[in-house]
């Protein structure tokens, strides 16, 4: 026995020992297992070039796809907002999903409702759920206002959203009113990032185009505002503190759109805060009089800035900006629009960020990568690799459309160190698989899903998008901004120097290479 | 001390009723009435904890409970390594419970065993509007080809597949004929049907009746010699390797186990479990209708058991025993003897540091009720449990065999309601799942997540007990809660300083 009081074995430990290896080998005779040598053929066939053929002409079965569902956006979003409940219209164990992928992520609660639609709803439509569901989360959770989305089940079977959120007020499930936005998000159509452009724009158009017929609709007067809408990112709370940073520095008047970089980050001080930050609904009203909205992520944004632009304002969108040019960019934007200055401090972060890359370059020039993640993730991390002099050569998005694509290329085109690298939409894991068996890489960039693919391919990992489940606190620092662009300068440098070294540390054999200063 | 135990059964009962009238205070009265019937405080003698369950939960109200296809793929199908496991309908709900539940296995993922892959048929608008069918024949003619190895494939319906009328059954039944018998399994574990994720595991035990069991031939295809010793471990989900390390207790006792449902277990252990003497059973809720079938069926008896905390782990290995003959009986006996001394040194390490402090669980399966005897055994109180999908036999079981008099009974508790009884009973430790931790931890509650076992694991049996002790210590007792306070702002509160 090799478990003891003093030393408590975990699963880490206690399964490798004898007694247990013993046990799992007899296990192996009641599992009729496949042939070992068999097994092996077929794990070396699944490296070739042959397979990747046949991989990549699935044309109806996603393995391992790096996307999720528009709701998960839609509550992401939601949460943006000050004192607002997402209230998810369909079946209970959505929501119990979209709350635990948030909490792992995170770290953090994640409050959500569903209205528990089950089988008889599904004969019957959802409205009986509505009115009783508003009713209880408004008396239950006290909230400012009810950001209302769907999972599948109700859109099959087509509620209406509009109409059942009228009658609820009519029958007084929550005051005439209170704001009740709604966005109807079927899991059938795009992803979670559309889920969040979904909902943004359900959200604005409640304020801004009269609430549901309730209200009359505002009449834009502009002021020197500008709004920013960050879009679907894991690292949220340390991006958008960034940005806030950035801009009050440049003495910017702002309005940041669905601001959850505080509800994602509360205090552990002994009071739970169901709600917390947020962007004001005053605020949230207040944006159509601004002179620009600026998306961070173009792909998160594809409904809800033309929507902005109809209203009159100035739409400018970025791809997720990462690293020195994507952040001039921004910087330069936000300067243009807003007609200020930009500060010397800026200039000095910049510098700082040149300054690094120059004393790291030697280790990443040249060296090939992997990427996947959302669309907007991906192009900014290509982009600052290119301008890393490293090549992107896979870049992978489950979620990229054709439109992305053509952009990528563009962008790898127009890099010498882009030649030959590739980008790849509406792909999974599985074919990433076949990509770095075929086409290996030195790194590969992605979320914890990634870690599979490390551990089957041997291509380091450098975690980088979402979700991240097992590293803990990534999210809380900016990649946006110069601030931001060393921080991925950083995880990128770091693991190329673990990898350095664990390349090199096998004592009497490589004691050459296995450098103390690098 | 803890609060608890200074007040008096009498004191205890009138302020537990008081707190669930002042939470009900908060409903609308429709819903006040409903939920009224689910919470209660349990009287000793009573057969059962006098709450409703299995109900359809109150729209709105932030239930924790999940869906059927969480009871089916989740729980029951996905571990089964060998076979494909395809979540059919949109991207979601196989991302969402993308490897997230720890169920160990050992094989080549990817090549001859698939728990952690995400299989998704990616329903598209089209395929909600035209069906879902002829996406689903190409879907397992590309898992044959990409995958050769699978021993089979089972279709986990996400909610669309009810909605829309397709035929899975249909498919799987070409599909099978078409690949020489091949196991394929159609299961109808929609998200909208019941109320939880309990429909869910019943549609899956159905399933594996259905097109398993119903399927098998009857010279039958296993490859081994039975013997008079022969049992299986039902409803163990090898959750941090729990199912082995109960494993290594039946084999060490003189048992061989031939199946593991469904933690690290492949389709020839479920081909192979009608050759049991005894079904012994863990997961009463998930599994208890298969093990009825299959003593109906096959005559094979089935007994219940519980592997937390040595003082059931010893009752249940005799009572595991009392099915077989003496070499067995003595078995049981030689093995609780032989972790005797393990058990000693656990309880003098931890007991001293873990004495007199009380637990609030709301847990799903069997835990709520199974755990509390790990707990005891650490002299630890457990002062009010819920079930997330429990119905009235597993009340029944809780009332007649776990909980004190007194203690706080909350059946599908929702997160204010949770909140509320925590913040009033101030426990010194929460055991819930991944979307209460971080509530009650920012309340500066210490708390373990009971499904996961927070990553650690495995819990289960002699050895999963040191880690239990280890891992509820180190919760209670991180000094991390002594600093939730800024010192410049006002003391701890007075009832966590006299939870002390």
């Amino acid at each position: 026995m090799a478990q003891s009081a003093e030393h408590v074995l975990d699963h880490l430990e206690l399964f490798r020992g004898p007694e247990y290896q013993e046990m799992l080998a007899k296990k192996k005779i009641f599992e009729n297992p496949r042939d070992p040598a068999e097994v092996e053929r077929i794990k070396e066939w699944t490296k070739t070039a042959e397979y990747r053929e046949k991989n990549f002409a699935r044309e109806a079965l996603a393995v391992n796809p790096a996307k999720a569902c528009q709701p998960l956006g839609a509550v992401f979003a939601s949460v943006g907002f000050e004192g607002t409940l997402p209230f998810v219209h369909g079946s209970q164990g959505c929501v119990a999903y979209y709350r635990s992928h948030l909490s792992r992520h995170f770290k953090e609660p994640s409050s959500c409702v569903s209205s528990s639609m089950t089988e008889d709803a599904a004969v019957f439509g959802g409205l009986n759920n509505m009115i009783d569901g508003l009713a209880n989360s408004y008396n239950m959770y006290k909230p400012k206002m009810i950001a209302v989305s769907t999972t599948c089940m109700a859109e099959v079977i087509g509620d209406d959203l509009n109409a059942f959120i009228k009658t609820s007020k009519e029958k007084g499930s929550v005051p005439a009113d209170f704001d009740v936005p709604f966005a109807h998000t079927p899991a059938f159509v795009g992803s979670h990032v559309t889920g969040y452009d979904n909902a943004l724009k359900g959200i604005l158009e409640h304020f801004w185009d009269g609430k549901a017929g309730t209200a009359p609709k505002l009449e834009r007067k502009q002021n020197g505002t500008i709004n920013i809408i960050g879009g679907f990112d894991g690292y949220t709370v340390g991006n958008l503190r960034e940005i806030k940073r950035v801009l009050a520095l440049m003495d910017i008047q702002h309005t940041i759109l669905a601001d959850n970089s505080e509800v994602f980050d509360t205090p552990t001080d002994g009071e739970f805060r169901m709600y917390d930050g947020g962007t004001t609904l005053e605020d949230a009203a207040n944006a159509v009089h601004a002179k620009a909205t600026i998306s961070m992520q173009q792909w998160c944004t594809e409904k809800t800035l033309p929507f902005v632009a109809e209203h009159g304002q100035d739409v400018i969108s970025f791809n997720y900006p990462v690293g020195l040019s994507a952040t001039d960019d921004f910087i330069v934007a936000l300067s243009r629009i807003s007609g200020k200055g930009i500060p010397e401090q800026l200039a000095r972060e910049r510098g700082r960020l040149v300054d690094a890359i120059a004393d790291s370059s030697a280790h990443i020039h040249g060296k090939k990568f992997a990427i996947y993640g959302d669309p907007d993730l991906c192009y900014g991390l290509a982009a600052f690799l290119l301008e890393l002099g490293a090549e992107p050569t896979h870049v992978l998005s489950t979620n990229g459309s054709k439109a992305w694509h053509e952009k990528m290329q563009v962008l790898l085109a127009s890099s010498p160190f882009g030649q030959g690298c590739q980008a790849y939409p509406g792909r999974d894991l599985w074919h990433m698989r076949s990509l770095l068996f075929t086409e290996p890489v030195d790194f590969l960039i992605g979320n914890t899903y990634g870690k599979y693919l490390e551990r089957d391919t041997g291509t380091p990992l450098i975690r980088i998008g979402f979700p991240v489940f097992d590293r803990h606190h990534h999210h809380r620092s900016p990649l946006w901004g110069y601030q931001g662009g060393l921080n991925v300068l950083v995880k990128i440098l770091d693991k190329i120097f673990d990898e350095m070294d664990k390349k090199t540390n096998v004592l009497g054999k490589t004691d050459y290479s296995f450098d103390i200063i690098r | 001390m803890s609060l608890a135990t200074t007040q008096s059964i009498a004191e205890i009962r009138a302020r537990n009723k008081e707190l669930i009238e002042e939470v009900l205070k908060v409903y609308p009265e429709k819903t006040a009435k409903r939920r009224a019937k689910h919470l209660n405080v349990h009287q000793a003698g009573k057969s059962d904890c006098g709450v409703k369950s299995n109900i359809k939960s109150i729209p709105g109200v932030m239930t924790i409970r999940g869906c059927a296809y969480a009871g089916s793929k989740g729980v029951v199908w996905g571990p089964i390594k060998d076979m494909v496991h395809i979540s059919h309908g949109p991207v979601g709900c196989g991302q969402y419970s993308w490897g997230s539940r720890r169920n160990y296995y050992v094989g080549t993922t990817g090549i001859d065993s698939f728990v952690t892959l995400q299989f998704t048929s990616d329903f598209q608008e089209k395929d909600i509007v035209f069906g879902g069918d002829k996406k689903l024949v190409k879907i397992l003619d590309e898992i044959q080809e990409l995958f050769p190895l699978n021993n089979g494939i089972t279709i986990q319906s996400e909610c669309p597949i009810g909605l829309i009328g397709d035929d899975i059954e249909a498919v799987s039944r070409a599909k099978s004929k078409e690949y020489g018998g091949k196991t394929i399994v159609p299961v109808r574990c929609e998200g909208f049907r019941g109320v939880s994720q309990s429909l869910g595991h019943h549609i899956a035990n159905d399933a594996v009746r259905d097109w398993i069991f119903d399927q098998l031939e009857s010279d039958g295809k296993s490859k081994f010699e039975p013997t008079p010793y022969d049992v299986a471990i039902i409803g163990d989900y090898n959750i941090g390797g729990d199912a082995w390390s109960s494993r290594i207790l039946l084999e060490e006792m003189g048992l061989r186990v031939i199946a593991q449902w469904s933690g690290d277990g492949s389709l020839a252990e479920l081909e192979a479990t009608p050759k049991a003497k005894l079904n012994i059973l863990h997961c009463y809720r998930s599994m208890n209708y298969i093990s009825r079938h299959m003593e109906e069926k096959f005559g094979i008896p089935w007994c219940e058991y519980n592997f937390f905390g040595p003082s059931k782990i010893a009752e249940s290995l005799r009572k595991i025993a009392g099915y077989f003959d003496d070499k067995i009986k003595e078995g049981a006996e030689r093995v609780i003897e032989k972790y005797q001394p393990l058990v000693s040194a656990v309880i003098a390490k931890y007991r001293p540091r873990l004495e007199g402090k009380t637990v609030m669980l709301y847990v799903g399966g069997l835990r709520p009720r199974h755990v509390i005897g790990a707990y005891e055994d650490l002299g630890m109180e457990v002062i009010g449990t819920g079930y997330e999908f429990g119905h009235n036999d597993d009340y029944q079981r809780t009332a007649q065999h776990y909980v004190k008099d007194s203690t706080l009974i909350y059946d599908d508790v929702n997160g204010y309601e949770f909140e509320r009884f925590v913040e009033k009973l101030q426990p010194d430790l929460v055991g819930s799942g991944i979307k209460e931790k971080y509530v009650f931890q920012k309340m500066g509650v210490p708390f373990r997540q009971m499904h996961s076992w927070d990553y650690s694991g495995p819990y289960h049996g002699y050895d999963g007990f040191a880690i239990f002790a280890r891992d509820m210590d180190m919760a209670i007792n991180s000094p991390v809660w002594k600093k939730t306070k800024a010192p410049w702002k006002e003391a701890a509160r007075a009832k966590l300083l006299a939870a002390e």
